[in-house]
């Protein structure tokens, strides 16, 4: 899938990849990044 | 996934319609990552969350993939996932990743 154009929503773990790491990638891509969310287990 | 992030995503597609969304995930856990696409698919298998019973067939990856990897400068990849990319078992992910998606 082409992510040139696309709205993506990042959904990261604080214990793995957090959501600002997959959003940076994604506009990288050329996606258009609409939501950000980190996930905390704690 | 949590109740709060199936209302999130819920409303956005509401908001703005599935044609052009897609999901990416970060979870390192290949569970929670095959449930998380099978919830944004077919809604939530618990019947708990906002999903349940919904199904938004939306697109789901994970920033392991390669069709992810495959889409970025290396060089920029590298700098944002390689860190992570060593830490996990990201062949672990994408298997479940292909699991959820029905293939092989």
């Amino acid at each position: 899938m082409d992510l040139k154009g696309k709205k993506v929503v990042a959904l990261g773990e604080r214990d793995s990849v957090p959501g600002e790491v997959i959003a940076a990638v994604a506009r990288a891509a050329g996606a258009v990044v609409i939501e950000v969310r980190t996930e905390c287990f704690v | 996934m949590d109740p709060e992030n199936q209302g999130l995503i819920k409303r956005l597609a509401e908001e703005l319609g599935t044609e052009d969304l897609v999901v990416i995930l970060g979870a390192a856990d290949a569970e929670a990552v095959e449930v998380a696409t099978e919830t944004l698919r077919d809604g939530d298998p618990a019947y708990v969350g906002p999903l349940a019973g919904v199904q938004l067939g939306l697109p789901v990856l994970h920033i392991f993939e390669d069709e992810v990897k495959e889409q970025v400068e290396p060089g920029v990849y590298e700098e944002h996932v390689g860190l992570f990319a060593v830490s996990f078992d990201t062949e672990g992910i994408k298997e479940a990743m292909g699991r959820a998606r029905g293939e092989g």
